[in-house]
């Protein structure tokens, strides 16, 4: 028997281990006479331990193992964009095609389409020194993304020959001086982060149209985030949103053992909603992948790989890219599970030792950069944290919160009482803030930092008296203090709750954001000299141009009447003087 | 097929056998022992190598000794299914328990199933009225959801369950649901007042069980779920019906998989349970669902009793991670004497919104409930206020909103167990005349125009 292949010896659930070969590590084997796509994850003596992506049932101890060669790859190139892929980059679409509306086993899918012919359009000319990640031409790959076809790291020379038209993305396109051909479509193993010349500071903040999020916890372009939440906290809604509503050019989105109706949910949606940014369908700068929680649970350790790889293509291309994986527990739970069939000594709650490791290898391939090819690109990580028991002690959400910039602490109180975002406004925190202040004072307003501290105080003086409240009554304190109290519940119903569900209140721009919150600080200081000047609090608090102002934030055109709202709300405040 | 039997048993543990020296065994293959008394046990391959074959035995191993006879039957493990399930009563290996005859195969199923291409999934939101008010009005159930109940034990969640069973309908359709029915380690007695409200009103007829009792083989506890989602996904996938799948009790499901987990000797996760538990329930879970080109759909409803009433326990945590959405039983409620006692501020129901609003029930739903929940919570809230410093120190919002929560329970949440309330005047209207005890300016989450259109005092019609 040759090198190349060798014989099944056993087989537990997706783990098989393989005699007669000497692979390399993370090389992929083809497992089995239906030739199960493998890969190899610990060398053991004269045996090579693999996890498998499929189903292994049926499979017997003899049938063969054939080395390939290669590591886990994805395929980059035109057509990513609007795909929906499963852990190993195969389109459901074509899965589905082949083997119906059940994922059975044994088919192979690539990841790109091989055939249909893109127009690329050359922008270098012969002659022109280029080197890996050069853009050497572009192809409009949606109505809204062009995609630059660079050439692949690691290979550098003069253009020999370089030709525009309609090819497919296997077909040389251009040549280079040292015989090196280049195609549309390149290739890049996943577990491999894809270089860059440097890492920079990130200090442009990455817009989610979300209040609590853009004003209170903002994240940066290049930034990471994790999302801890117990379940119904609403992890899935806040990752689509983000997915939705980001204005980042380049979408990637990983449903990582998550449910299959979620995915759904997403396809039938996205093509749908429009991109506020570019007025086209959100689906054109979007990727999906969907290793929900009954598929090979092998697959769904990759799936998270597989998806930033093509984050990090688009980001070499120059692009903004958000990454959204949802939920990164379940990847973890994939490592574990694979780590007890290798039965490895187990850490924490029976997960890996390496656990905390490879979460921040994963976090670490976010960042703004200096491409290759010398142009800024970033991809922003969020990750879903799906604690048990909401528990956040446990090992997954510690080894995020060690690695993120930002925590976004869902709470399961919050959303019991239907406040939604079920954003903690006192556990979470962002470390950004001062990083992007310089950004906010230059494109929003100068006093943005200080708006911003004001209303995250009043929240904080809140839970300070509600504690008293709880024992009390709210009647019992004194007046300003009672006026702080309302001031803090129009910051939670007005600004904070916003309905993903309502066409005009799923975003806001930074802009209104500010406008609004510093409308509730008029109002608390309006009310303040009315109190002062002898007014009620129960007058000022109920003046219908208040509500007016607050209901206003679900229909059209908020942004061009909240100034003539506040003005009346103003003008009602002072006049609760004049009736005492 | 027929292969060779084997007597090379070197261990049993628990309710694995341990082989040495057979010719290659598939993993996942179907296993037949044949003890020395003539009698027949089965089970299935979860180890298989050159030198050791670990097999789990469904029955259980009492009697299995190095002489058994184990046969490998060269095939994974298949459902004899066909229409003529419905009416049938099964027991937890698939074997008729009602005296009547052996099922006549259309087809042989894989029970394991394969998953659902995401893709070719198709969104569920066709409302099912299930009559009960808290459900249809708070926590929707739409068809292709899979939705648990959260109980614990001494509560009547099987009431809840018979009830829906019984009542659930779609509003704009005549299609009928055929429930499939099963039980895993639930008592005689529990199966026993099943049966008899199935048989009461009907039901059983369009009806095909799986029952695994308390004292059947607790390994078999394993398959028993799948059966039933395998017969589910034939009729559903195959004959176009819209089944609604209802397991009881998830917990000892559970418990069955630890034992296996034990046995084995894998590094167990939360609470001795092993660590790819959540896995093992997303295949059971997400075996519900709509998919395309399919007119049939499955609905889940597994019931699941918390141990120690605790949420957190790894059994509902992880289900509640799966499922879309849960049901939660309240002791508290029931103490109350409140049926049916459902707490719905724990309660949600993640595919609600795609279910509701017009054309599908009706436009001021969503109002409604978010207006339900709001008022209700901040009402419970206030009771423990109201513990410390009486009512007195309440302004009249409080003083509205705290007997609201009283008012809501009683009269909203409170039906018969035959009380089939339509989703239009027996739920929402229903809804609105409580709303009544709160003055509308503290209504916040109502639309305005609803306020106009459907407020029972302040409509402008």
């Amino acid at each position: 028997m040759s090198e190349e292949s060798g014989l099944i010896y056993r087989i537990s659930g997706p783990v098989v281990t393989a005699v007669g070969i000497s692979p390399r590590m993370y090389e992929v084997v083809r497992v089995g006479d239906e030739g199960l796509m493998g890969e190899v994850i610990e060398l053991h003596g004269d045996q090579s331990v693999i996890q498998v992506y499929e189903e292994t049932s049926g499979i017997k101890p003899g049938e063969p193992v054939v080395r390939t060669g290669q590591t886990l790859s994805v395929k980059l190139g035109p057509g990513l964009l609007t795909q929906i892929y499963d852990g190993i980059q195969r389109p459901l679409e074509d899965l589905e095609a082949t083997m119906g509306v059940f994922i059975t086993r044994g088919v192979d899918a690539d990841g790109l389409d091989l055939l249909k012919k893109w127009e690329f359009n050359a922008t270098v000319s012969v002659g022109d020194e280029v080197s890996g990640g050069s853009v050497i031409g572009i192809v409009q790959e949606t109505e809204t993304v062009e995609h630059r076809v660079m050439v692949p790291p690691g290979n550098s020379g003069k253009i020999a020959s370089i030709e525009s038209g309609e090819f497919n993305i296997t077909t040389t396109v251009c040549t280079l001086d040292d015989g090196t051909e280049i195609a549309m479509m390149q290739e890049w193993p996943v577990r491999t982060p894809r270089p860059f010349v440097q890492k920079y500071a990130p200090d442009v903040p990455l817009v989610t149209g979300q209040r609590i999020l853009d004003f209170l916890f903002p994240l940066a372009k290049g930034g990471t985030a994790g999302i801890p939440g117990p379940f119904g906290s609403g992890k899935t809604v806040t990752q689509q949103q983000l997915a939705k509503w980001s204005d980042a050019q380049i979408v990637v989105y990983i449903g990582c053992g998550e449910r299959g109706n979620e995915m759904t949910e997403v396809l039938s949606e996205f093509p749908h909603l429009i991109d506020p940014n570019t007025g086209k369908p959100l689906m054109n700068r979007t990727t999906m992948i969907a290793n929900t929680s009954n598929m090979p649970v092998a697959a769904r350790e990759a799936s998270v790989y597989t998806g930033i790889t093509i984050a990090e293509y688009f980001r070499d291309m120059g692009y903004d890219v958000a990454l959204m994986a949802d939920s990164t527990s379940r990847w973890a739970e994939a490592m574990r599970e694979i780590s007890s069939r290798l039965e490895e000594m187990p850490g924490e709650e029976g997960y890996p030792a390496y656990l905390s490791s490879r979460l921040a290898e994963f976090y670490e391939r976010a960042g703004r950069v200096q491409t290759l090819a010398g142009d800024d690109g970033s991809v922003s990580v969020i990750g879903a944290v799906s604690p048990p028991g909401g528990d956040i002690s446990e090992p997954v959400s510690q080894g995020t919160l060690r690695i993120v910039k930002v925590f976004w602490g869902l709470d399961a109180g919050l959303a019991r009482q239907r406040h939604f975002p079920a954003i903690n406004w006192l556990s979470s925190y962002s470390l950004y803030p001062q990083a992007l202040d310089q950004w906010y004072r230059d494109n929003i307003a100068s006093d943005y930092p200080e708006v911003r501290t004001k209303i995250s105080s009043l929240l904080q003086v809140e839970a300070e008296l509600q504690e008293i409240v709880q024992l009390v009554g709210s009647d019992a304190l004194p007046i300003d203090q009672q006026l702080t109290l309302e001031v803090a519940r129009m910051i939670r119903e007005f600004f904070l709750q916003q309905n993903a569900f309502h066409d005009v209140d799923t975003f806001s721009s930074l802009n209104l954001q500010y406008t609004m919150a510093k409308a509730i600080l008029t109002f608390q200081e309006e009310s303040e000299k009315a109190i002062a000047g002898g007014a009620g609090l129960e007058d000022v608090v109920n003046v219908p141009a208040r509500t007016d102002l607050m209901r206003g934030r679900f229909e059209q055109g908020y942004s061009e009447r909240i100034g003539e709202l506040l003005g009346e709300m103003s003008k009602q405040i002072a006049g609760t003087m004049e009736e005492n | 097929m027929s292969g060779k039997e084997y007597r090379t048993i070197t261990d049993v543990k628990g309710p694995l056998v341990f082989l040495e020296k057979t010719e290659p065994v598939a993993f996942g293959e179907i296993v037949q022992l044949r003890l020395s008394d003539g009698s027949m046990k089965n089970g299935q391959v979860l180890d298989t190598s050159d030198d050791r074959v670990i097999v789990q035995v469904f029955e259980g191993t009492a009697s299995v000794d190095k002489q058994t006879g184990v046969k490998f039957l060269g095939d994974v493990f298949r459902l004899p299914v066909s229409k003529g399930l419905i009416g049938r009563i099964l027991d937890g290996a698939g074997k008729p328990r009602d005296g009547g005859p052996e099922i006549v195969a259309e087809e042989m199923a894989d029970i394991i199933g394969a998953a659902i291409n995401p893709y070719s999934r198709e969104s569920p939101e066709q409302f099912i009225q299930t009559g009960i008010s808290a459900i249809d009005a708070c926590t929707t159930l739409v068809r292709g959801q899979k939705l648990p109940i959260f109980s614990a034990s001494g509560l009547p969640h099987n009431d809840i369950a018979l009830q829906i069973a019984r009542q659930a309908k779609l509003v704009d359709s005549d299609d009928d649901f055929v429930v499939v029915f099963c039980a895993m380690g639930i008592t005689a007695e529990e199966y026993n007042f099943f049966v008899h409200d199935l048989e009461r009103t009907g039901a059983l007829e369009n009806a095909a069980l799986f029952v695994n009792l308390a004292d059947d083989p607790a390994v078999e506890r394993l398959i028993t779920p799948r059966l039933a989602l395998t017969a589910a996904e034939y009729l559903a996938f195959e004959h176009d019906y819209h089944v609604l799948v209802i397991y009881t009790d998830m917990t000892n499901y559970c418990e069955s998989l630890r034992q296996i987990g034990a046995a084995r000797e894998e590094v167990p996760g939360r609470r001795g349970y092993p660590g790819y538990m959540y896995t093992d329930l997303a295949m059971l879970y997400e075996r519900a669902g709509i998919v395309k080109g399919k007119k049939g759909s499955i609905t889940q409803f597994p019931i699941l009793t918390m141990p120690g009433d605790d949420i957190t326990h790894p059994i509902p945590d992880l289900s509640g991670y799966i499922t879309e959405g849960q049901i939660v039983i309240s002791r508290e409620l029931h103490q109350k004497g409140i049926y049916p006692p459902i707490n719905v501020l724990p309660s949600l129901s993640r595919l609600m919104n795609a279910g509701i609003g017009e054309g599908k029930t009706r436009e001021d739903h969503k109002s409604v409930s978010d207006q339900l929940y709001a008022a209700y919570a901040q009402g419970r809230e206030l009771r423990g206020l109201v513990a410390i410093v009486g009512e007195d120190a309440l302004n009249e919002r409080d003083l509205q909103l705290l007997k609201f929560s009283d008012i809501f329970e009683n009269q909203f949440l409170r039906q018969s167990r035959d009380e089939d309330r339509s989703i239009t005047e027996g739920t929402l209207d229903l809804a609105w005349s409580l709303l009544t005890n709160i003055d509308t300016k503290y209504l916040v989450r109502l639309d305005q125009k609803w306020i106009d259109k459907y407020h029972p005092t302040e409509r402008k019609s």
